[in-house]
């Protein structure tokens, strides 16, 4: 017994000193819901994390906690900030309360909450005009669905779900003004089983492509086995559905992560609300494959124009569901938005 | 091979049997985490000791046991008299649900009456809710564990209509959660760390220590498990035991449901345990069916949590380690109490011919 007292003192020890020898002038952290290898949201954000590894290399110390639930989330950000973090990243909605307050509790601590809307001194939050992406994949899915219906799968109706679902349609009805969505309800970011009858049920009801705002590539996979197509989401999932793929909206953090990493480094970082789009490269889209040439030409035309600003989603007069016109749509109205606009075949969940 | 009953159980070996479990666990542990490329010692010190180290993780155990503590010592009574209540998890939520009543249709109700409401609400609603399955093993004789079971899936859903729909927050986007509860609608706190709730699941697991080994209530119990026929004899009834166990189990778990959406999450959301009244099963067995060992046994489940996240951030070991390190926990008690009862016999039983 005292002999293994001792050996665990000494590996104790070694800890200690394992932790001394890397001394990075940052320590940054993440917060993850899922898990790493879910191909889809967290695992887009664990891609960041090795960027900024890998920019900064010896200056920054990172660690990561995955599958963190958001019941259970307040003691692993009170756990990483008494770590010695410096920068914590909670990467999903559900942390939001929990991170304000840990952050109350530790103010010399920046915490960035990604999708969230309440900020602090301390606290930041990130999101990505992910609707930019959905605009393209609107007009790629009113070319090639011969149904001319499009089958779509959601998590929650919250204003960045409802936005893609509006800017999709904006893009489809470009192309096709009688276009038809018909959307489900899921109620889960990751629930691979889940998604996967949602999207049997919607190509069995005439839809010929699928779309899903939820975290896994099982719609996608169901498109493929169903001889249907679809689009990845989150991260290219090209190889779960190499002939249903048609393209991919990519999440990529890695710029927005090492600048903010960079800006504790240099002690300029500011509590702000970020949300950066495709100008800025935190949303791409994939290869664009599975489609003829000329639709893969307007698609990369279409993502062009938004990079560059010249097309705006919700650019113009955007007419509702009730049949209300509205006459400019603002940042504001996009993050908090809760109507459909004309042409979508459901009622939001109230 | 085959089990063959022990003549005679050994009492010691009773009570060794679950630090021989844990015992087990730990050098199944090292094996795994030596398959993975970790140091076992180094890793074997972040999850069971280091956490005991510092202040702020002893309290983070402390508050994480009382949910635990507080299922599991009703569970424990249930399990002692063959009641077995496997749905302590729909349980917590349904007192969760009535707790959180007052705060979202009261929000202006700021008085320790508020936090009295919730708890008594709290305990209601999982008396309510564990009756279910007691009247209807005592009714139609249906298997509690299946009812109990299933329940939980029924009430999480109802959980998840009401944040989504009648009780969402005006003011939180869509987002399915409440408003956040405040000042009279949360526990106080004795440090920074521990709330009130922790103090009263000790005062109560003790309470039914004393219960359990002292009153008549309890050998009633205890009877009805060992012997229904005796029971039967004796006078018991079976049926009001079933009820006291799910009301008695069921209540618990509410409260730890309303302490638990009073302190620690703050709100009502979609998910408000991350599995606890299942856990707390782990730890009614853990704790030898006695209210008092599950105070410990609760405070060692607690710990393979939040030693479980501390190897995931300090080793970049998975968070499944946790499950992985709780299920094998389990087999090895269950194991261990089975080879109490029974010997292994690898000869075939001698038929013995008319």
């Amino acid at each position: 017994m005292k002999k293994f007292l001792m050996t665990v003192a000494a590996a104790a020890m070694m800890l200690g000193a394992a932790g001394a020898a890397n001394a990075a002038d940052v320590k940054a952290c993440w917060v993850y819901v899922g898990p790493i290898g879910d191909y889809g949201w967290s695992y887009q954000h664990h891609q960041g994390l090795e960027a900024v590894k890998k920019e900064l290399g010896d200056k920054v110390e990172t660690a990561y906690a995955e599958n963190v639930t958001e019941a259970d989330s307040e003691k692993t950000f009170e756990r990483f900030a008494r770590e010695g973090c410096n920068i914590i990243f909670a990467t999903s909605f559900g942390y939001m309360d929990p991170v304000l307050k840990v952050a109350a509790k530790f103010p010399d601590v920046k915490f960035e909450h990604a999708t969230g809307y309440k900020t602090a001194d301390n606290v930041t939050t990130y999101n990505a005009k992910f609707h930019e992406g959905r605009y393209v994949i609107g007009q790629i899915a009113a070319k090639m669905s011969k149904t001319g219906v499009a089958g779509y799968i959601v998590s929650f109706p919250i204003p960045e779900v409802v936005a893609g679902i509006n800017s999709f349609m904006l893009g489809a009805q470009s192309v096709n003004p009688d276009f038809k969505v018909k959307i489900v309800w899921v109620n889960t970011w990751f629930d691979p089983a889940k998604e996967a009858d949602a999207a049997k049920v919607l190509l069995s009801q005439g839809a010929d492509i699928t779309v899903q705002h939820t975290d896994s590539a099982a719609p996608l996979q169901q498109a493929e086995a169903a001889g249907a197509l679809g689009f990845g989401q989150a991260s290219d999932q090209i190889k779960f559905a190499p002939k249903a793929q048609l393209t991919a909206i990519v999440d990529n953090w890695a710029p927005y992560y090492v600048r903010r990493v960079n800006d504790v480094l240099n002690g300029t970082w500011k509590s702000q609300q970020s949300w950066d789009g495709m100008a800025e490269g935190t949303v791409s889209m994939a290869a664009y494959t599975n489609m003829p040439e000329d639709v893969a030409k307007m698609a990369a035309e279409t993502a062009e124009a938004i990079k560059t600003g010249k097309l705006t989603p919700f650019g113009g007069k955007i007419t509702k569901q009730d049949g209300s016109v509205v006459d400019a749509v603002d940042d504001g109205m996009i993050l908090g938005m809760n109507w459909y606009v004309k042409g979508i075949d459901d009622q939001l969940p109230q | 091979m085959r089990l063959e009953k022990r003549p005679e159980r050994s009492n010691a070996m009773a009570i060794a049997s679950p630090f021989i479990a844990f015992a087990l666990t730990i050098v199944t542990a090292a094996i795994i985490f030596t398959l993975r490329g970790n140091n076992p010692f180094a890793a074997l010190y972040v999850y069971f000791i280091e956490p005991l180290t510092a202040l702020w993780s002893i309290e983070q155990t402390l508050v994480k046991a009382s949910p635990l503590i507080l299922i599991g010592a009703g569970l424990s009574v249930a399990y002692r008299a063959n009641v077995w209540n496997i749905g302590a998890e729909g349980q917590l939520t349904a007192g969760a649900i009535l707790a959180g009543s007052v705060p979202v249709l009261f929000p202006q109700w700021q008085s320790p009456l508020a936090l009295l409401a919730m708890i008594i609400l709290g305990v209601i609603g999982g008396m309510l809710w564990a009756s279910i399955p007691a009247i209807l093993r005592n009714r139609f004789n249906a298997n509690e564990i299946l009812t109990s079971l299933m329940l939980v899936y029924v009430v999480q859903l109802l959980l998840d209509y009401l944040v989504r729909g009648p009780w969402r927050d005006p003011q939180g986007f869509n987002f399915p959660k409440t408003v956040s509860f405040s000042g009279w609608q949360t526990l106080p706190y004795l440090t920074s760390g521990i709330h009130a709730g922790v103090v009263i699941t000790v005062l109560i697991a003790l309470a039914l220590g004393l219960v359990m080994s002292r009153t008549l209530k309890g050998f009633e119990i205890a009877v009805t498990g060992q012997s229904p026929r005796a029971a039967r004899f004796a006078g018991f009834s079976e049926k009001s035991t079933v009820m006291f166990c799910f009301l008695l189990a069921g209540g618990l778990a509410g409260l730890a449901g309303a302490f638990e959406i009073s302190s620690v999450v703050g709100q009502l959301q979609p998910q408000i345990s991350p599995g606890y009244g299942f856990a707390a099963i782990i730890v009614a067995f853990l704790g030898r069916l006695n209210p008092i060992g599950v105070i410990f046994a609760g405070l060692l489940l607690a710990l393979s949590y939040i030693g479980g996240e501390a190897v995931q951030t300090a080793l970049q070991i998975p968070d499944k380690i946790t499950r992985v390190i709780q299920g094998i926990l389990l087999f090895y008690i269950l194991a261990c109490d089975t080879l109490i009862n029974y010997r292994i016999v690898t000869s075939s039983p001698v038929l013995q011919k008319a």
